[in-house]
Formats: C-alpha cells, structure tokens, sequence
C-alpha cells in the first residue's frame, strides 16, 4: 500500500501533521478543557439540595 | 533487523514479521470470538423487542442487553482495532513489533478484564447495562473487569506510538506515515483520552462499590463516563476510515486524490470528534446551555466537516483508480466494474453508504439541541448507532478481514460465494434494523424498556399502532443481520482453521 507520495518536499501542514505527539497534546488538551473540565466546574457549581444540606 | 524473522506475503507485497504477525491473528481471533457472543446476545435481545416473539424475561432481556453492549460495543471492536494497531504500525511500514512482551501483555488483560465482565454479567452480578450508572451499583468484580480490560487496552494502543517512533529512528520510514498509518494515529490519540476518562470514572466507582469511599457523584459520573462511552465510537470512526483508504488501496490500487486534505481531516477528527459526548447530556439539567452548544453545535461539526472530506474522497480515489485500469466509458463504467464481487471492496462500499446516510445524517440531527429533546432516550437513538457503529464499523473490518485472513494468516478464503453474499446480506439487515428503530423512535418507543406495553403499570398508556410495523421490521432485520453475522463468523474461522494454506 503506498499512500505516501513519493518525491519531493512534504508540505509544511504535512511536517506538523508529522509530530504525532504535538497532536496527542492537542486532541488530549482540546477536549479535556472544553468538555470535562468546564463540565466538571459546572457540576460543582450546582447548588445542593437543603434537604441533603 | 537480521535477527528478525521476516515474510515477504505474496498477495500483496507486505513484509511481515513473525511476531507482529502473531499479534494480529490473536487479536482477530479473540475479536471474532467476542462478535459471536456479542451477536447472539444482539439476536435474543431483537427477538424480544420484536412484540410479536418477545422471547426473553425480564431478568435475563436486561442481563443479555448489558453483555450485548459490552461484547458487540466494546470487545469485539477493541480487539480488531488492537490488531489494526500492530498491523498499521508494522506490516505497513515494513517494520517489526518493537514491543512484542507489551502486545502479549496488553491482549492478556484485556482477555481476562472481558473474560471476568462475561462471567459476572451472565452470572447476574451487574444488571446494570452498558452505562452503569450511578447509584446502580454492579458487582466490585465487574469493575475490576473493565478497568482491566481499558488498561489493556491502553496499552495496546500506546504501543502503536512505540512502534512507529523506533521504526522511524531506525528509518523504517522516512517520510510520513502511510494514510493507513496515520489515520489509525488519530484513533490512538482519540484512545488515549478515553481511557484515561474511563480510568478516571470507574477506578472511583470500584472504590465505591467496596464501600471504600461512600459516594460518587451522578452527574460527575456521566459527565466522565460519556468521555469513554462516546469518544471510544471515536476511535472506531478513526479505524473505519482508515480501513476504508488501505481496502481501497489493496483491493483496486487506489491512492488519495488530495493526501493533505485527509489527512487534515484525520486532525479534525483528533481536536473536534470527542467533544461530541455531550450527545448523551444534552437533555441533562446539570450543565448549563453554553457548554452543550459549544461541545455539540459548533465544534462538533468541525468533525462532521472531516468525515464528509473522507466520504468524498474515497470514492474519488476509486473512481480515479478505475478509470486508470481503463473503465472510462461514460460516467459510471468505473462503477459497474468495480470488484463488486470481493467482499472486502463491498464491505467498505456498504460501509461508507450505510455509514453516511444511516448513521451519519442522524447522528448531526440527533446530536443537535433542539431535535435531541424530542428524540433523546428513544429508540431513534438506538437506531442512529446502529448505523454507525454496526453498518459502519462492524462492516467495514468484517470486509477488512477478508483480506487479513489471506495476507497475515496465510490462508484462502472458503465458501466462496458466500464470503460474496455476506456483506449484502448483513448491510441489508443491519440498515433494515437501524430504519426500524429509527422509525419507532420517531414515535417515541422508548430506548432499552422490555415491555412497551407497560402491562401492570398504574396508569395505561398506548402507543401509534404504526409502531408495530416498525418494531417488526426492526426484528425481520435482527435476524437477517444474524444470519449474515453467523456466516461471518463460520467463514472467518473456517478460513482460519481449514482454509487452503497460501505459500510464502
């Protein structure tokens, strides 16, 4: 299977693409900080209950 | 690499390595052996939605629907992906499994972490289905099970970064890694995120069910619990379409029409496709309108930008692939001649229709806030993963396997017509299970109830006779996916086991 063109330069996105581990950084950053930690400060902010007070 | 032991496969030209070859078939096989369980839990559980049979008790329809999650869900997919990791980071880049002991060890615990779900599932000590919610509360055993199993997992994924990382520092390959490769590097970094949440989830709710700490809170749970419920669908969207683009390339010769473009879309999917777990809360009084439409209706379409790039580009690398093999009369003549008769090319091809118009369509209208309200919690919803997980997924490395059985096990495929058929056979039924369901969802037949009729409830309720027509197309379905599920497995593992041996 060649999917990787042959020749020539690899185009300056491709390079960044190429870091496998800035984008582990990224797609674990990216998320973590708009879904769950946002998310979690939400659920802490929720007032409690008198009852469970 | 002289001390290596290296194959060159005759069929298609990879240089595999004994090892790295042994990790694939277990992979496989322990995948397949999953699917059989899975599916026949996914049969008695259709057979007891279908009114007209309703075939199981209570007791046993819950029990069964849990290790139908866990096995057709989680196992079977996982394991397939494991070897897809070894066979992406070594037989595609002509390199060796560097790590051969963390392979073996991350397969070892996720074989006994499903092993002990099963037992504790069928022996009744977590009724609690595939969500596990708290404050249900399933045997500590069970617990123990999937943190187990997502820890080898884990591994098993973390091994892909170590192989392609020493394979390059021993110029393995010099310049970027292969589509294939790469798009299962997306689905690694997507797999790490979900099983650091699942880590992070059931690690304190093992604790709990110890009586170690006295309470988990339930819309933390969720919260967390969704960002290894949804994003492990994720990493399977990764493997799809990285699946889609190598079955192209081995079967019809195909390269990316625009390599930068798919590859872009492969990070769409890194930075943009987990946040869509907030599907599953939109309806949740907990978080605050904000967080829902920011995680659902602007990033997430940034993913569904990128799997439209790949349903484009695809067919277009096809397309291009065909007419350079001559089929250039007219517009279609490519079509026509297309190797409709492989199952691996007419796995992908049902795969990427089925899906982009089952599962792909409905999951933007399902995953938006205000369609969600109306349809959250039925069986729509049901219905749209199906579609995705099932007629896209399952198909697409059911196809995958018809290639992996000649080039890493070294054996011919038997019953040959078949092999044909059965792709067409399980498309059909799975796209006639997931409208079914959809269809019954539009009418508001709730997702997971056993019994629809609420007999012995206190107040009646009745809903649209037209439900009934669906909810049996939805079982006519169950059973001809059944029936194509069953081939697969009897061919796989026949061409496994007693299928003619291919030289080396």
């Amino acid at each position: 299977m060649s999917t990787n063109r042959d020749e020539g330069p690899i185009p300056a996105w491709q390079t960044l693409y190429d870091n496998i581990y800035l984008l582990l950084i990224l797609g674990v950053v990216v998320p973590t900080v708009v879904y769950t930690v946002w998310g979690l400060i939400e659920v802490m902010n929720v007032p409690q209950l008198p009852i469970a007070r | 690499m002289a001390n290596f032991q290296f194959r060159t496969d005759p069929l298609s030209g990879l240089k595999i390595e004994k090892s790295s070859e042994n990790l694939i078939k277990w992979n496989v096989i322990a995948a397949l052996a999953t699917l059989a369980v899975g599916g026949l839990m996914a049969l008695l559980v259709a057979l007891t939605r279908w009114p007209s049979v309703h075939l199981l008790g209570a007791t046993n329809y819950y029990r069964f629907l849990t290790l139908h999650g866990i096995d057709a869900l989680l196992a079977w997919i996982i394991f397939f992906e494991v070897a897809l990791v070894h066979f992406t980071s070594t037989v595609l880049l002509g390199t060796r499994s560097y790590v051969p002991w963390l392979g073996w060890l991350a397969f070892a615990l996720m074989l006994i972490g499903g092993g002990v779900i099963n037992v504790i599932v069928l022996l009744g000590g977590a009724d609690v289905m595939f969500t596990s919610y708290v404050p249900l509360k399933a045997d500590p055993i069970y617990y123990l099970g999937v943190i187990l199993f997502a820890v080898g997992a884990l591994l098993g994924f973390i091994i892909f970064f170590i192989n392609v990382t020493l394979s390059k520092r021993d110029g393995g390959y010099k310049r970027s890694l292969p589509l294939g490769s790469f798009g299962m590097a997306a689905g690694s970094i997507i797999a790490v995120l979900t099983l650091a949440h699942g880590a992070a989830i059931f690690i304190p709710t093992l604790l709990w069910a110890l009586n170690i700490i006295g309470y988990v809170d339930p819309a933390a749970y969720r919260l967390v619990f969704w960002g290894l419920g949804h994003p492990s669908q994720q990493i399977n969207v990764s493997a799809m379409v990285a699946v889609w683009y190598m079955t192209a390339a081995f079967v019809v010769g195909s390269k990316p029409v625009n390599e930068k473009l798919s590859r872009t879309a492969f990070v769409l999917y890194i930075l943009f496709i987990n946040v869509a777990s907030e599907h599953h809360l939109l309806v949740d009084p907990v978080l605050s309108t904000w967080h829902k439409i920011v995680n659902t209706s602007y990033m997430m379409h940034l993913a569904v930008l990128a799997s439209m790039i790949h349903a484009f580009a695809i067919p277009a690398s096809i397309e291009v692939a065909l007419r350079r093999q001559g089929f250039t009369r007219g517009l279609f003549e490519w079509l026509k001649k297309a190797p409709w008769g492989n199952p691996a090319f007419s796995g992908i091809a049902i795969s990427i229709l089925l899906f982009g118009f089952l599962g792909g369509i409905t999951g933007v209208i399902f995953g938006t806030e205000q369609f969600n309200i109306i349809r959250h919690n039925t069986w729509a919803i049901t219905g749209h993963f199906h579609g995705t997980v099932v007629a896209g997924t399952t198909i697409a490395f059911m196809g995958f396997t018809y290639l992996l059985i000649p080039y890493i096990f070294k054996r011919e495929i038997i019953w040959k017509g078949f092999a044909t058929i059965q792709p067409y056979l399980y498309g059909v039924g799975v796209a006639t299970l997931s409208i079914g369901m959809m269809s019954a969802g539009q009418f508001g037949v709730p997702r997971r109830h056993y019994d629809i009729t609420f007999s012995g409830a206190p107040f009646s309720f009745t809903f649209d006779p037209a439900i009934d027509m669906f909810m049996s197309m939805m079982g006519v379905g169950g059973v001809l996916a059944a029936i194509g599920g069953v081939l697969y497995i009897l061919i796989s593992f026949g061409s496994i086991i007693f299928g003619k041996k291919i030289g080396d």
